[in-house]
């Protein structure tokens, strides 16, 4: 990896040096220098830059939406300040409860977010896990775990998610876990063609000789290498994600009122859209940009972490 | 051997399938009772009408019995429209094929010369434009697109027809054999009714064409700038091939493999991708078939479009499977 | 030269694209309904069955009031008021006990089989053997499975009687004659597709027996309600030649439809679609009250709604003027009593309105000065999300915290009918045109114990009311009609103050049309919109 002096003029060139030195002196110091150059490349992406920015205001608007909106989003004048156009006071106009609707989708980040991180934390772990044990074991375990994989992919994920929430109950804790159920497959898939992979290598049949058991190959050995490549799909699954819970909300599953929800503030509009169209089009284009950056930054980071991705 | 294995797999697969929908069923908080005898019935009756429905067995022994039925073709009756499930789901695949098919050849008619052309012309306009494409494509509510969509094209510009498959008009000049609109009114000669089904397929189509455009593009360009990066190209230029040759022939044929691939799990893709369009423009195919009947708990009608979509999707995976195998030939030796 | 190519294909292909939607341009603009045919956009998903011994839907309803007929119909424009349908004339006897009636003559049903005594007493036999959701309209007068046959006799070619086990009001016992379950069906044809037995109850249910103005020719669940002309009808033929019901479930699709005129009538309008059509001179609209009130249910079973106090101050934080100047505008009137205006005895007394300090001051008396927490099961439907949203505000100004679960229609009404709910969000509509209907469900629980063999409103709210039962029972047997209305406002005046119930509004049905729609006159219940006095 050669120093880039372009774009990232080194502020501090002893760090620079020994972040991208050829022969790091200790494990931390390799791992720093792999992030690092992954940095590089990203940084030079612009387009990736752009997904990241986006997701950082969607992060500060959601801790500081107390700040940010104008109005409460919950509180609204039917009399006085019903489905408003848009104008100086109301920027994207009210909704049909009277409420402002920048509030609403500012609040509304909170619930995008909650819902993007819980599915991560929850359909990430357990794919990698499903995946590599699979591909490690082998035999009958394997078997077992793909044919369970195969059953939730054979499936349209929404009308599998759909099924579960009808089942579970409305609500937006149930919607994320219906929506996690439906993820996790193509993560434990992913893990399962790397570990099939990396299995055959040498350096593994060198931990097996020392006798390392099973499970510490598997979590210490094998789970480490593959996480950039599900990392990397989980982001770009997060559009995805973000459609779902939306098109959840939009039939009515999702967050329960008055959440302001963006997929339920879409579905409130609709019965509006032909004359007060704003309702419907602010959240819509709310989902339309947050998806947007997830896939830049996504598509940024797969470049980044997997050199094999031809550009 | 491999082949029993491989059918052992897939009715595993299944019966995973049902199972998983079976018990969800069952676990839905909802009375199907209800959706039969409504909510002013006296309690006498809806105990009976729940014993003739068999509710009151064993979970399991609901299942066993159901699964018997099935395998007999028999996926029971559905409580809504008092029609068996099949004859239903007869009624309403159709429509979703023949949007879905319609969508994958505006999705792959467009995308792969798209594809083919960025991928050409790297980083030139056609280039941004496929990019911008497929990231919009991925990032956009597909619900909404079509909302607004049917708002500018359909009531403010008026070049498209409504909402449903054709005219009340032609509802009854036009004979249905095939389940297939436009398919019944070529037979028939009636060219009017033809154009009609065609202006209210367009919008829904090319909603769903879009979706797959994006992808099918930008795997096109993907595909054909790994192959246009292979040595074979460098020699074949310096023998002098003609570019246009080297293009199509060579590096496309390629590429067509993880292509037909693309294109057949894009196509099962478009089923998951109607779900939301049929609600949208009221159009009576599975997915709203399938929606409709969970919201009632019709657990006969879910199951049975579970079965049809899961054979649908296992059997395109398999399809695309099968055309890789088919198609390149270094995985023939086995 | 590369591009070239590429280039050429696309342009043939934009070009093919653009041809065939150039060819459908014209044919999809000459979008209007044929001159004979009706089409009215409605959300008809809630069908299940086209056997009148059997359905209980709305939308049901109105293919029956149009395709069946009955022994007697009240009249639309003076609901007292009774009219001959297929009777040519009616009476009770002096012990109030027999009915006999006398049948039209010369009668023929759609299929051309003469129509006679046997036909109706077969009907009104089948619909109690049967013993479907809506047989209790007629089984409430004594009728069993076992005594059917003898109860309701054809004593003549034309004639019969009816034997009720007690002596009820007349009104009532006719009034519960104009219902679909009492249409009379083809028994000749019915009994013809007979299957073990079963009374033609499973070709019924998709097929058609009667001798109404407009016949049945196709069903499509969830898709399209298919009728014609019947030229063996009886009485003035249907102007149209056909009706056809399409399946619309958006507001604003059903818009879209009528504003293009690719529908003549739209019948599930909000007030935002309506409030912008009005202005459209190709669109005109009519209403009626519907007999379908929309309350909050407050389940006794919670003990702090179980307070009196709690009760009352839940009816003063409703802002029913807000929510009926804008999320009901058009499609609703504030109404506060169990009985829609238009039943005999209803009230028009609507003592209530948003006062929440008095709400406040109520709560203290019962001990909860800073209010409670609990929860409303709702429907996530329009206006009464809207109003459930609204309310949820309102009452948050008392210190009452509502947190709001909202469910698909038939999930919250499982969880309603086994007692699980806090607050409920509901409606009801009348099943015939008596003040009975309601008061048996909103004044009456006879058993409010958790087994109990009936679940009206009342016992679903768990409000034990041995008192009003009483009275419920009394009104129905009254034979005077004054002094049966009086019970009636007594009745409202009571519930008014005390029951768990906090009634918002009666429905207005709205159907908007093109201008060139004549007769269209919604009635009070579904059976009673008659398509077949429309025309073009």
């Amino acid at each position: 990896m050669k120093p880039n002096n372009s774009s990232t003029a080194p502020a501090r060139p002893g760090l620079h040096a020994w972040l991208m030195s050829e022969r790091p002196q200790s494990r931390r110091q390799a791992a720093l220098g792999r992030a690092y150059g992954a940095w590089c490349t990203f940084s030079r992406n612009r387009l990736a830059m752009l997904g990241l920015l986006i997701v950082i205001a969607l992060v500060l608007m959601a801790v500081f939406a107390d700040l940010l909106a104008p109005y409460s989003p919950y509180i609204g004048d039917l009399r006085t300040t019903r489905l408003l156009s848009p104008s100086a006071a109301h920027w994207f106009g009210t909704d049909d409860q009277g409420r402002d609707i920048a509030s609403r989708i500012i609040f509304g980040s909170r619930i995008t977010l909650y819902v993007v991180l819980l599915v991560a934390v929850l359909a990430a772990p357990i794919g990698l896990l499903v995946g590599t044990v699979a591909g490690y074991a082998g035999g009958w375990l394997d078997a077992v775990l793909m044919r369970i994989t195969d059953i939730f992919l054979a499936f349209p994920r929404l009308i599998l998610a759909l099924a579960f929430v009808a089942a579970l109950g409305p609500g937006i804790g149930n919607a994320v876990i219906a929506i996690a159920i439906t993820s996790w497959p193509p993560y434990a898939r992913i893990a399962r063609a790397e570990t099939l992979t990396i299995r055959q290598t040498d350096f593994i049949a060198a931990v097996q000789l020392i006798g390392a058991s099973p499970w510490r190959i598997v979590l210490r050995h094998i789970m480490p290498l593959c996480v950039s490549s599900v990392i990397v799909r989980v982001t770009l699954d997060m559009a995805g994600i973000i459609l779902t819970a939306a098109g959840l909300g939009f039939l009515g599953l999702g967050a329960q009122p008055p959440m302001p929800e963006w997929g339920a503030l879409i579905a409130n509009g609709r019965l509006y859209v032909l004359d007060q169209w704003w309702v419907a089009a602010a959240p819509g284009a709310a989902i339309f940009l947050v998806s947007l950056a997830f896939n830049l930054l996504g598509d940024g980071l797969r470049d980044a972490l997997d050199p094999k991705a031809a550009k | 051997m491999a082949i029993s294995r491989f059918l052992l797999a897939i009715a595993l697969t299944y019966l995973g399938l049902l199972a998983v929908t079976f018990f969800i069923g069952r676990v839905i908080p909802i009375d199907p009772v209800l959706a039969i005898v409504g909510d002013h019935a006296p309690e006498h009756v809806i105990a009976r009408v729940r014993e003739e429905m068999g509710l009151n067995k064993p979970l399991w022994q609901q299942f066993w019995i159901y699964l018997s039925k099935v395998v007999h073709g028999d996926f029971g009756t559905s409580v809504l429209t008092s029609n068996p499930v099949l004859q239903d789901i007869q009624r309403a695949f159709p429509a979703t094929i023949e949007l879905a098919t319609l969508g994958i050849l505006i999705g792959a008619g467009l995308g792969v010369p798209l594809g083919v052309w960025a991928a050409v012309r790297r980083g030139g306009l056609v280039d941004q434009a496929v990019r911008v494409m497929g990231l919009i494509g991925y990032s956009v509510p597909i619900f909404w697109l079509g909302l607004m969509g049917l708002v500018l094209f359909y009531a403010k510009l008026g070049w498209i027809s409504g909402p449903g498959r054709i005219d009340i008009s032609y509802e009854y000049t036009l004979t249905r054999v095939s389940g297939f609109v436009l398919l019944d009114a070529a037979r028939a000669g009636q060219w009017d009714a033809f154009a009609n089904a065609l202006s209210h397929l367009i919008l829904p189509a090319s909603l769903l064409g879009y979706f797959s455009l994006a992808y099918i593009s930008r795997m096109t360009r993907s595909f054909m700038l790994n192959e246009l990066a292979q040595e074979y190209v460098v020699a074949a230029r310096a023998k002098g091939l003609s570019e246009m040759r080297i293009i199509w022939r060579h590096a496309l044929r390629n590429a067509a493999v993880p292509l037909v691939t693309v294109v057949t799990l894009s196509y099962a893709g478009l089923l998951e991708g109607s779900v939301l369009t049929e609600t949208v423009f009221a159009w009576p195919g599975l997915g709203l078939y399938i929606t409709n009947s969970l919201q009632n708990a019709d657990m006969n009608a879910v199951l049975g479009g579970t079965i049809v979509v899961g054979s649908v999707f296992i059997g395109l995976n398999l399809l695309s499977d099968l055309l890789y195998q088919l198609l390149d030939p270094r995985t023939r030796s086995r | 030269m590369k591009e070239k190519h590429l280039k050429v294909w696309f342009i043939k292909s934009a070009a093919a694209l653009a041809v065939a939607t150039a060819f459908g341009l014209p044919l999809a603009l000459q979008a209007a309904t044929p001159k004979d045919t009706l089409v009215v956009a409605w959300s008809i998903d809630d069908m299940i069955t086209m056997d009148p011994g059997e359905t209980f839907e709305i939308s049901t309803g109105e293919i029956m009031g149009n395709s069946y007929d009955r022994l007697i119909r009240f009249d639309v424009n003076d609901p007292s008021k009774l009219v001959g349908d297929l009777a040519k004339s009616w009476a009770v006897s002096s012990d109030g006990k027999t009915y006999t009636f006398e049948l039209k003559p010369g009668l023929k049903f759609a299929s051309g089989n003469p129509l006679s005594a046997e036909d109706v007493v077969f009907s009104l036999q089948r619909a109690v053997l049967l013993d479907k959701a809506p047989a209790f309209i007629l089984t409430q007068f004594g009728f069993t499975k076992d005594n059917v046959k003898d109860k309701i006799k054809q004593t003549g070619p034309l004639t019969l009687s009816l034997e009720t086990d007690k002596s009820y009001a007349p009104s009532f016992v006719y009034n519960c004659l104009t219902a679909n379950v009492a249409a009379i069906i083809d028994k000749k044809l019915v009994l013809s597709k007979e299957v073990n037995g079963d009374l033609g109850y499973a070709w019924l249910k998709t097929n058609y027996a009667g001798s109404g103005p407009l016949k049945l020719r196709e069903w499509r669940a969830n898709e399209i309600v298919a009728l014609e002309r019947n030229d063996n009808y009886y009485g003035e033929k249907s102007k149209l030649a056909r009706v056809i019901y399409r399946h619309v479930k958006e507001a604003a699709t059903q818009r879209l439809l009528l504003e293009k005129g690719d529908a003549d009538i739209a019948r599930n309008l909000s007030p935002q679609d309506l409030a912008a059509l009005a202005s459209n001179k190709d669109i005109k609209s009519t209403s009626t009250p519907k007999g379908t009130v929309y309350y909050f249910g407050l389940n006794q079973k919670n003990p702090n709604l179980a307070k009196p106090e709690v009760r009352e101050a839940m009816k003063w934080l409703v802002d029913y003027a807000a929510i009926g100047d804008t999320l009901i505008k058009n499609i609703g009137v504030v109404h506060q009593n169990f009985l829609p205006i238009g039943l005999l005895g209803a009230s028009t007394v609507n003592p209530y309105k948003l006062d929440v300090d008095k709400a406040k001051a109520l709560l203290a008396k019962a001990g909860l000065p800073n209010g409670f927490k609990v929860t409303l099961d709702m429907r996530t439907v329009q206006p009464v999300q809207g109003i459930s949203e609204a309310f949820q505000q309102t009452a948050k100004r008392a210190g009452i915290e509502i947190e709001i679960l909202p469910g698909d229609g038939k999930q919250t009404l499982t969880k309603y009918r086994a007692r699980t709910h806090d607050i409920y969000v509901g409606q009801w509509g009348a099943d015939y045109w008596d003040p009975h209907t309601n008061a048996d469900t909103f004044v009456r629980n006879p058993d409010n114990s958790d087994s109990a063999k009936s679940k009206p409103l009342a016992w679903r709210n768990a409000w034990d009311i041995p008192e009003l039962t009483k009275k419920a029972d009394a009104a129905v047997l009254e034979r005077d009609a004054k002094k049966r209305k009086t019970m009636y406002e007594e009745m409202q005046a009571d519930f008014r103050k005390s029951s768990p119930f906090v009634m918002l509004y009666q429905q207005t049905e709205v159907a908007a049309m093109r201008s060139d729609v004549q007769g269209l006159k919604l009635g009070p219940t579904s059976d009673t919109t008659y398509m077949f006095k429309v025309s073009k």
